[in-house]
């Protein structure tokens, strides 16, 4: 395997995980709430791929779209709202319930083994360029990660809703006192990191046809790892910060020999510590503010 | 009544757990486990809580101490003859030597303290979310090393033959000496300090108190915590994997210490109780209990029923069902913090 290859699969997963990333990113803007049920979301999404297996391809991803988009809507209004006064140790430890709960559902509802998702399973077909064989879900990964982000950006940055978020991400009270509806804006970052995940969900199961209960667990994890190494002050900071640790897992993987191979979630997690200690605002962040307040 | 108010403190936690230990020598011997594996859970959450609770940061590394604590004293205590057969892979010292189960509790809580020692020369400079992921990171890589380093333990396969030691009186003298230790480190000078760096923690700076140092010592002592009760642990098992004190371990016990209060100790021991308690019942009822009717659940949606009850008690009651005070008699007027 030649490091071209290594690299562009890197870039591949890195995709991935930036649209993770930039899920979580989105929702904590606005609500400062790390929301670890994040992995249960595209969870649901693989599971509707799995129910709907016998429909056509694209009427199960409409239904995944669906059905996460829902999730994460029900999510936001029934879990999260009530919380949003309380500090933040236990909205994070009610997403943490939040997302056990959906874990035990998934586990009573479809069991522990897993079951295998074919949608869109030609996908894993390589193709020659050039020397270099690409399976095509690597090139749909980088052109579906590539769309949604520039999307994402335009939505921010080009449409009144999106300033309407950015200011509430900046100042929630003040950009409430100058009519930004809370509610409205809280709802629609839910609604936009449900299309996210859904996305997610169908290209992962791509690569990884097995659902299991857990499935979201170690994807949340590791996002979340590099959104706070890549700084959650600002969505491009902690968007760059989930590339860069799918590309760092994807291509230390491929550097590792055999042997080493079993610890390279260690050496991913001795990095981000070293990150961390160096750079405690994020990797790509400014300067760290000099009083930090807990 | 102000000299007895440490006393007062103490009495709510310790009648708890007398209270439970009483109940479970009086059950049936197979149920009788599910109230040790309570006070279990009670030393592991006062041990999270001697942290977490008094310095205000969220730690998810705990349960690596748990896991040192409990595969090295699980190790130690199994016989040396066993060991040459079923853990060929270990570092000699570790194959051939066998002690007591006393103390290997106390070699569990050394360990726990002097990797939390190593672990938080560093990581204790952050706050925050930042520490709340490299803490995650610190118990990722711990189990991470565990599961696959053969000379340090069993790897993947399941770490059998320990010695099944942890009686119910033993589970509640442990629970209790948590429990005192946390008190005495919490009312103490240094405990104090880290309170206070809790409530502000520049203003704290500004009064001269060193706020990495007061956490590292509440972070070493609450290391050594959780290795003792990791040794409690798998000495109430008999054998552990490492998947037993991975994420949901962390979970279930930060969860348990929310639910009851984060800042106080009476809030660690209530919230360890009832949702051990809570967990206990609902995986007795998939078997069918008498509650004045027979109550039968259908298989597996214990773990669905508890997910939702914690969730449904942190959205109603975010600060926690003590609300993070400490215990006092009716008219007192002991202040919990």
């Amino acid at each position: 395997m030649s490091t071209l290859q290594a690299l562009v699969d890197a870039v591949a997963l890195g995709s991935i995980y930036a649209l993770v990333a930039v899920g979580i990113g989105l929702v904590f803007g606005v609500l400062r709430l790390i929301n670890f049920a994040y992995g249960e979301l595209i969870t649901a999404g693989a599971y509707t791929l799995w129910v709907l297996r016998s429909l056509p391809a694209v009427v199960a991803i409409l239904a995944c779209f669906a059905v996460v988009v829902s999730l994460s809507l029900l999510l936001e209004r029934v879990a999260f709202r009530p919380l949003r006064k309380a500090t933040p140790a236990t909205m994070l430890i009610a997403t943490f319930a939040v997302s056990y709960l959906l874990q035990s559902i998934y586990l009573l509802v479809f069991g522990s083994l897993g079951n295998s998702v074919s949608t869109l399973a030609g996908l894993q077909q390589a193709v020659d360029l050039g020397g270099l064989r690409i399976r095509w879900i690597t090139i749909v990964s980088l052109a579906c990660g590539s769309l949604l982000l520039i999307g994402t950006a335009i939505l921010l940055g080009r449409t009144s809703i999106g300033l309407h978020m950015r200011a509430a991400a900046t100042d929630f009270q003040t950009a409430r006192v100058l009519g930004v509806r809370a509610n409205r804006v809280i709802a629609f970052a839910f609604l936009v990191s449900g299309v996210l995940a859904a996305a997610v969900s169908v290209l992962f199961t791509v690569q990884n046809s097995l659902v299991t209960p857990d499935l979201g667990v170690p994807i949340t994890i590791f996002a979340l790892v590099g959104v706070v190494v890549g700084g959650l002050d600002r969505l491009w900071t902690a968007t760059l910060g989930g590339f860069a640790i799918g590309f760092a897992y994807s291509l230390l993987g491929d550097k590792l020999s055999g042997e080493a191979r079993v610890y390279l979630p260690s050496l991913v997690f001795g990095l981000v510590i070293v990150v961390l200690l160096l750079r405690p605002g994020g990797l790509f962040a400014g300067q760290p503010r000099s009083v930090e307040r807990v | 009544m102000r000299r007895l108010e440490p006393l007062v403190q103490y009495l709510g936690p310790a009648t708890l757990i007398v209270a439970v230990a009483v109940a479970g020598s009086l059950t049936s011997h197979a149920r009788e486990i599910e109230f040790r594996n309570a006070l279990v859970n009670v030393a592991i959450v006062v041990a999270i809580y001697v942290f977490v609770g008094n310095a205000g940061v969220i730690s998810f590394g705990h349960v690596s101490f748990v896991a040192v604590g409990a595969f090295l004293s699980g190790l130690l205590t199994i016989e040396a003859q066993s060991k040459q057969f079923v853990l060929p892979g270990l570092f000699g010292f570790l194959r051939e030597t066998t002690i007591g189960d006393l103390p290997a509790l106390a070699l569990a809580a050394l360990a726990g303290g002097l990797y939390a020692f190593l672990v938080g020369l560093p990581l204790m400079r952050l706050s925050g979310l930042p520490a709340g992921i490299a803490t995650l990171a610190v118990l990722g890589i711990t189990y991470n090393v565990l599961r696959n380093w053969e000379k340090i333990g069993p790897g993947p396969l399941t770490l059998s033959l320990v010695p099944e030691t942890t009686t119910i009186w033993r589970a509640a003298a442990g629970a209790l000496a948590v429990a005192a230790t946390a008190l005495l480190y919490q009312r103490s000078r240094a405990g104090r300090q880290l309170r206070a760096t809790r409530e502000d923690a520049g203003a704290a700076q500004a009064s001269g108190i060193d706020v990495y140092r007061q956490r590292l010592v509440a972070f070493t002592l609450s290391g050594a915590l959780a290795g003792f009760a990791g040794a409690l642990l798998v000495h109430l098992l008999g054998s552990i994997t490492t998947d037993q004190v991975y994420l949901s371990l962390t979970f279930l016990t930060l969860a348990m210490l929310v639910i009851g209060g984060v800042s106080s100790l009476w809030g660690a021991v209530v919230g360890a109780l009832l949702v051990s308690g809570a967990n206990s019942f609902l995986v007795d009822a998939e078997n069918t209990v008498h509650v004045g009717f027979d109550l039968t659940l259908p298989d597996g949606t214990s773990l669905v029923i508890l997910g939702a009850l914690m969730a449904a008690v942190l959205i109603l009651r975010p600060s926690g069902l003590t609300g993070g005070r400490e215990f006092s008699l009716p008219r007192g007027r002991a202040k919990g913090r």
